[in-house]
């Protein structure tokens, strides 16, 4: 095994933000006596999420100059030749999601130091967000399923805490319960396919299961699924890609994202836009040897994808929480990655992951910025006119909404416009409806995205109008002065992270498309059988350098439905206010099925969640209670009972009785024995 | 003359065993004649025992007999003493009255 990094090194990244998690979470918290003040608590994590980041940007140079590890550190358990060790895999894959993950969570830790100012939970969150980290990072470190797991738990365990972090408000409550019990759903599937890859390959390293890929993928399944025979690798690559469809909000298992918002909005941006939720796209593009053997598993990404991106971006139009458009925004993207992963381009779904961490954690803290401008106000309906008031936020939130929607030689362009032309050239069968849900994608998240922008950041100023405006969402924050409603600019810690997240959303796709698409980044790494999907290497025929993509963008397709979702947005919302007010009245309907997010939420309260509560009655009374209880319990009690009570009739306590019986078993033995044996 | 035959000795265990059996069937009055009847039957064991073992040489089962007789004598200890105790009980050993053995 190749080892040509320092494995120290490699252990001291995710080691690091765990130090100051724990610094911060035992001794800085009540647990531990309140040893450590709010300052200390914020200089240990972000100190330890500092050694990580400059750690992971050294090992990406050295991985980008040629070296790599891949071996494991510590065996924990064998178990009949199953090892269960710690190991890690570092390739340009890992280490370029080190970097973003390790630099998305500086930015969220210096950010919170002025967000959360006024909170109780200071320390604590602090604390979270560094443990957060530090799964993150054995998640995408990992060099087995195993570990790859523990991160993946992990990691929702603490979106869990995190979610719930106001533990006094109910709706934060049944939010991360919500989130809690999705991702439960998602997992089950998770681990199921990781059961069967133990199960015949008896191995959870990736080295050794990619040498075995092409024996698994001859075995046939021994089951039938819904009357079908199925392959087995179809079988696994699908269980494994319903654990992400939990994990990075695919429908119809998106249902907690949205909701996950009750939770402070550093973490929104840290955790549910740039880098959890993409955890799922980054294991099945770690994944890319097995996924490339099922076709089938590929055309349910790539439909599962594409209702995904379209369906929630719809969504995304008619929200009034300035969170919660940027969280459907997240949910459509989400989808877009998982349509480019279906059509075998995994390297642009990592790529358009990577871009998106960048410009969505910026929207998300621009949106928090925003919030804390208005006095923790997070109804778009009273903003207006902020970018009198907050110049930087206003400056970058612009940035990453044009990252958003794709503006030629923005990042989000090269990585959208990539997935696009990728799915155009998908030959599998699900390649037409996502090619269609994608292009009508672009409409939408111009539209929403600049809906937003446009009502935050333009036109009148309708603070005044907001009815619950001295005791509204976040009430649980501590009012500041509401003497005057005028917004502020927030202070430099939140302004630097935005400054400094705004620079990548702009320019690290047209620098990075290149090697990371075309060249030899991802080679050995993400794996194509470029003879059955050839979409990728056709891509690479059509690129011609990152500025002619720009200068073709703008005659294609999706620039000219960017620009006019963002018309579009312009008119309804600056020029002309009456038109979103004409719609609504005329498309009723239509309007109604979208506040209520398609039913999804009625369904799963109504139908699943008290099918299966009905389910569980109804095996408590009769599997239980009837069966088990009644029948198997108290029938064999019963049974004893009217056998002895009938038996009891021989013992009638005289011993001439009982010496008769004696005699004349005597005697029928004796019978037996002399003349019938 | 009519020499004694195994045949006549077992005959006489048997009719032995016979009466001790109807001693103990039609005995409703009184326990001790219950033990007696057992005392016969294994008497009747005996019988059979030392006509077995004149009959055919073998002196095991003599030795049989005084292993019999030493743990029918015990025995019989025994329930004389149960049945003294019980008299103190229950004021009367009258077999038909005593059905406490009843479950």
């Amino acid at each position: 095994m190749s080892q040509t990094l320092n494995a120290s090194t490699l252990l001291a990244i995710p080691l690091a933000p765990l130090v100051g998690s724990l610094l911060a979470g035992i001794w800085g918290t009540q647990f531990g006596g309140n040893w450590i003040g709010r300052r200390l608590s914020h200089s240990f994590t972000i100190l330890g999420v500092l050694v990580a980041f400059i750690l992971s940007a050294m090992t990406l140079s050295k991985v980008i100059g040629g070296d790599s590890f891949n071996d494991s550190i510590y065996t924990w358990m064998v178990v009949g030749g199953l090892k269960m060790e710690v190991g890690f895999m570092i390739d340009s894959l890992t280490a370029m999601m080190m970097c973003v993950v390790t630099f998305v969570s500086l930015m969220v830790h210096i950010y919170t130091i002025g967000y959360m100012e006024e909170d109780e939970g200071y320390n604590r969150f602090f604390a979270y967000i560094s443990l957060f980290t530090f799964a993150m990072l054995m998640l995408v470190m990992s060099n087995n399923l195993l570990q790859l797991f523990f991160g993946w738990e992990a990691v929702g365990l603490v979106s869990y805490l995190l979610i719930g972090f106001w533990y006094n408000k109910p709706t934060a409550i049944f939010a991360n319960m919500k989130a809690f019990l999705v991702n439960r759903v998602g997992d089950f599937g998770f681990i199921i396919g990781i059961g069967l890859i133990a199960a015949y390959t008896g191995t959870l390293n990736y080295t050794e299961l990619f040498a075995k890929a092409g024996e698994l993928a001859k075995i046939d399944f021994p089951w039938y699924i819904f009357g079908m025979d199925a392959m087995l690798i179809t079988v696994i690559c699908i269980c494994l890609f319903i654990g992400a469809m939990g994990k990075s909000a695919q429908f119809p298992l998106h249902v907690w994202l949205p909701d996950s918002m009750e939770g402070p909005t550093p973490i929104s941006a840290l955790i549910h836009a740039a880098t959890m939720v993409t955890a799922g796209i980054f294991m099945v593009a770690r994944m890319s040897p097995l996924f490339e053997l099922s076709d089938s598993a590929l055309n349910f990404m790539m439909v599962i994808g594409s209702i995904t991106a379209l369906f929630m971006g719809f969504l995304g139009i008619i929200q009034n929480d300035i969170k919660r458009v940027v969280a459907y925004s997240t949910l459509s993207q989400l989808g877009y990655m998982t349509v480019a992963l279906g059509a075998s381009a995994y390297s642009v779904a990592v790529f358009h992951l990577m871009t998106h961490a960048f410009f969505k954690a910026l929207l998300f803290l621009g949106a928090g910025s925003v919030i804390m401008g208005m006095h923790h106000n997070q109804d778009i309906r009273y903003m207006g006119g902020v970018r009198k008031y907050m110049p930087i936020t206003w400056i970058t939130s612009l940035l990453g909404s044009l990252a958003l929607i794709g503006t030629p030689l923005f990042s989000g362009f090269y990585s959208k416009d990539s997935i696009i032309e990728a799915v155009h050239l998908s030959t599998l069968p699900a390649a037409g409806f996502a090619n269609f849900a994608v292009l009508a994608g672009v409409f939408v998240t111009a539209f929403y995205s600049f809906r937003m922008y446009f009502l935050v950041f333009h036109g009148p100023e309708r603070y005044d109008q907001n009815p619950d405006a001295h005791h509204g969402h976040d009430d649980h924050h501590g009012h500041d002065d509401h003497g005057h409603d005028k917004p502020h600019e927030s202070p430099w810690v939140v302004t630097v992270p935005l400054v400094l997240l705004a620079i990548p959303s702009v320019v690290i796709g047209f620098m990075t498309i290149q090697p990371m698409l075309y060249g030899e980044f991802f080679k050995d790494v993400i794996f194509i059988d470029a003879a059955k999907h050839p979409a990728m290497q056709q891509l690479g025929q059509l690129f011609h350098g990152p500025v002619a993509m720009a200068v073709h963008g703008l005659s294609t397709a999706p620039f000219w439905l960017a620009l006019a979702g963002v018309v579009t947005a312009w008119y309804m919302y600056l020029v002309n206010p009456k038109v979103p007010a004409f719609f609504a009245r005329v498309l009723r309907p239509l309007i109604v099925v979208l506040e209520q997010k398609y039913f999804m939420d009625w369904i799963n309260e109504n139908i699943l969640a008290k099918g299966a509560r009905g389910l569980g009655r109804g095996l408590w009374k009769v599997g239980d209670g009837t069966i088990i209880d009644g029948f198997f319990v108290n029938g064999s009690w019963k049974v004893v009972g009217l056998v002895s009570g009938v038996v009891r009739w021989f013992q009638s306590g005289f011993l001439y009785h009982y010496a008769l019986v004696m005699i004349l078993g005597v005697f029928v033995l004796m019978t037996y024995f002399v003349w019938l044996a | 003359m009519m020499t004694l035959t195994l045949g006549h000795f077992l005959s006489l265990g048997a009719m032995l065993f016979a009466l001790a059996v109807i001693g103990i069937f039609l005995n409703r009055k009184n326990l001790i004649v219950l033990l007696m009847a057992i005392e016969l039957m294994l008497l009747a064991v005996n019988m059979n025992f030392v006509a077995f073992s004149h009959y055919l040489g073998d002196m095991h089962g003599q030795v049989f007999v005084f292993f019999i007789l030493t743990v029918a004598a015990a025995e019989s200890a025994i329930g004389l003493a149960i049945l003294v105790l019980l008299f103190r009980n229950q004021n009367n050993i009258n077999v038909d009255e005593l059905n406490s053995l009843k479950g």
